[in-house]
């Protein structure tokens, strides 16, 4: 399989949310609006990014039946790298996004990938993977937000559409966090089935 | 090259390796990330003193003290203070009546007990409701605004408790607590106050 | 009274699950029926107890005394991991009844988020030992509640009528999402 189609799976075929169900705390947690959701989502890939080549280059130095602590540290490390990183220089999105920065170490999708895919291949297609999974969660989220967004808000990445008396702000809070992912996975179903 | 064995000596010797390069990596992102962070924080804080308090040329940060409540908290207070005489304070106040948990803010007041101005610090309100606090209380419609209220004739309530302030529409409790941390921070920095004398008036 | 008010804020108002998004997989994957549901609950409930215990003594005395806040993550996944492995085999000499019963659950436990979670927002929240424990047990109560409910209303949604799209996770999301519009009428109790 070459380099793009392995790129191009994760974004469609894929597609951690839509199809594979996976990381859905952080998927409804942080999608209030199209902007956290997004910068979830790529914080995200960026560590599925790293965690992927890092344990594609070391997978032949770590002995099989410690593979998942070994895993599970390589990936803790750049959870913490992104997190120190987004408190410095983007503070007031660290602050949105709060506690779903370090639960990404338990987001099933990045172990997921480490154990199924980049420890059975080498670094280029482990780089290739990594990102094409982090670019489908990220587009998911975004959409879920922008989603939430428009329809609570009346907003669209901060920018007025129509008022915002016409929202329903249910979609903002908890519930419509359930039910907008919800419709979405029915109408990517549908989509993927016609 | 060959994939290691599981032997425990493998085992050992790699999860050990493992586990120090990366406590190394965290070790350097920390402190090259723990510079901009204090910064970052100070920052923000500097910002919102600035934003509640008169003109000032001391470092409120530096000259900060705590003070407490009428009912027993301490809180922070910083003195923003002008040509060696004391323009206003800003104090940092919180409540927990919040709809969702703490609500905290900063509010400036002038030596007379005028409110000045205000800053959400950090809130869990619900967005698009108890969240609208960020503006609702400075806006200059009907008797929503609390900026040029003062405290020195008593402390602040809605207007369905009676008071003056209107709260947000369908968020009483967020307003309630809101203006319980205001007047939290009046409380903290009339206890201080040499001036207006009794701590134990309220 | 400070403790009944963290454990309703815990159980209703602040719902893990339909709240605060912690724990969804768990939520998803085991409430297709009651049993196993139960089943997760009590395993939860257990793990998440002694995890959240054992990581905010470490955090105490170990981390914060040395300096070492930003090793906070790995340290605390890694004492889950294991913390999850231990128990898995004490229960299995200890009482082999109840290893019967939690044993299938126990490995997933490691990547629920809840777990991880409530380890690091009582360190947030600066809670004191009581207050930690209090927490934790409630939160698995809370996660408890909404995941049996859950499973309750899917079984019967099993055996009705709908679009075939619709049928499996996302009717299921939306019923929780119903379910969380209930849990917000908690909201403002205390």
């Amino acid at each position: 399989m070459s380099n793009v189609k392995i790129f191009s799976n994760g974004i469609l075929k894929e597609n951690p949310v839509f199809v594979l169900l996976l990381g859905m705390c952080p998927a409804l947690g942080t999608t209030s609006s199209a902007v956290n959701g997004m910068g979830m989502g790529l914080a995200t890939t960026f560590v599925l990014l790293c965690s992927n080549m890092a344990v594609s280059s070391i997978k032949n130095l770590i002995p099989d039946q410690v593979r998942i602590p070994a895993y599970i540290v390589v990936i803790a490390t750049f959870v913490t790298v992104v997190q120190m990183c987004m408190e410095a220089f983007i503070p007031s999105l660290y602050a949105s996004l709060g506690l779903f920065i370090p639960l990404i170490v338990v987001n099933c999708i990045v172990l997921g990938r480490a154990e199924a895919f980049a420890a059975k291949n080498k670094l280029i297609p482990s780089a290739s993977d990594g990102l094409g999974i982090g670019l489908g969660f990220t587009f998911a989220l975004t959409l879920l937000g922008a989603t939430r967004e428009l329809f609570g808000t009346g907003k669209l990445f901060g920018l007025h559409l129509f008022p915002e008396k016409f929202g329903s702000l249910i979609f903002v809070l908890a519930p419509g966090a359930f039910i907008a992912l919800g419709y979405l996975i029915a109408i990517v179903d549908k989509l993927r089935k016609a | 090259m060959a994939k290691l064995k599981s032997t425990l000596p493998n085992m050992l010797l790699s999860l050990t390796v493992i586990c120090i390069s990366a406590g190394a990596i965290l070790a350097g992102v920390n402190m090259y990330t723990s510079g901009p962070i204090t910064e970052a924080k100070a920052a923000a804080l500097q910002r919102a003193i600035t934003q509640v308090t008169p003109d000032f040329d001391n470092d409120p940060t530096a000259d900060v003290y705590k003070s407490v409540t009428s009912d027993g908290d301490s809180l922070l207070i910083y003195p923003a203070i002008k040509d060696g005489e004391t323009v206003g304070v800003a104090v940092e106040s919180n409540t927990k009546n919040g709809f969702s948990g703490e609500i905290k803010v900063i509010v400036g007041f002038a030596p007379d007990g005028t409110l000045i101005n205000y800053s959400i610090l950090e809130h869990a309100e619900t967005p698009g409701l108890g969240s609208k606090m960020e503006e609702w209380f400075r806006t200059d419609k009907n008797n929503q605004s609390v900026i040029g209220r003062s405290l020195a004739d008593g402390n602040l309530t809605v207007s369905k408790d009676g008071g003056e302030i209107d709260a947000i529409t369908a968020s009483t409790i967020t307003s309630r607590a809101f203006l319980n941390a205001i007047n939290r921070a009046y409380s903290a920095y009339k206890g201080t106050d040499g001036s207006t004398g009794a701590t134990g008036s309220y | 009274m400070e403790y009944i008010l963290i454990f309703i804020a815990a159980v209703f108002v602040n719902n893990i699950v339909l709240a605060q998004f912690l724990g969804i997989c768990p939520f998803l994957g085991v409430s297709k029926k009651v049993d196993t549901a139960l089943g997760m609950s009590a395993a939860v409930t257990f793990v998440l107890t002694i995890a959240t215990i054992v990581t905010f003594l470490i955090h105490k005395y170990i981390l914060d005394s040395f300096g070492l806040g930003f090793m906070q993550t790995i340290c605390f996944i890694l004492v889950i991991a294991s913390l999850v492995q231990m128990v898995e085999i004490v229960l299995k000499k200890v009482s082999p009844a109840l290893y019967q019963a939690l044993g299938v659950f126990l490995p997933l436990i490691t990547t629920n988020c809840c777990i991880l979670g409530v380890a690091i927002l009582v360190i947030q929240k600066e809670y004191n030992l009581l207050e930690t424990i209090v927490f934790a047990v409630s939160t698995a109560i809370g996660f408890a509640l909404a995941l049996i409910i859950f499973a309750g209303i899917r079984e019967q949604l099993a055996m009705t009528k709908i679009p075939d799209s619709m049928r499996g996770t996302p009717i299921a999301l939306i019923t929780a999402g119903l379910l969380a519009m209930a849990f917000m009428g908690f909201s403002g109790i205390v």
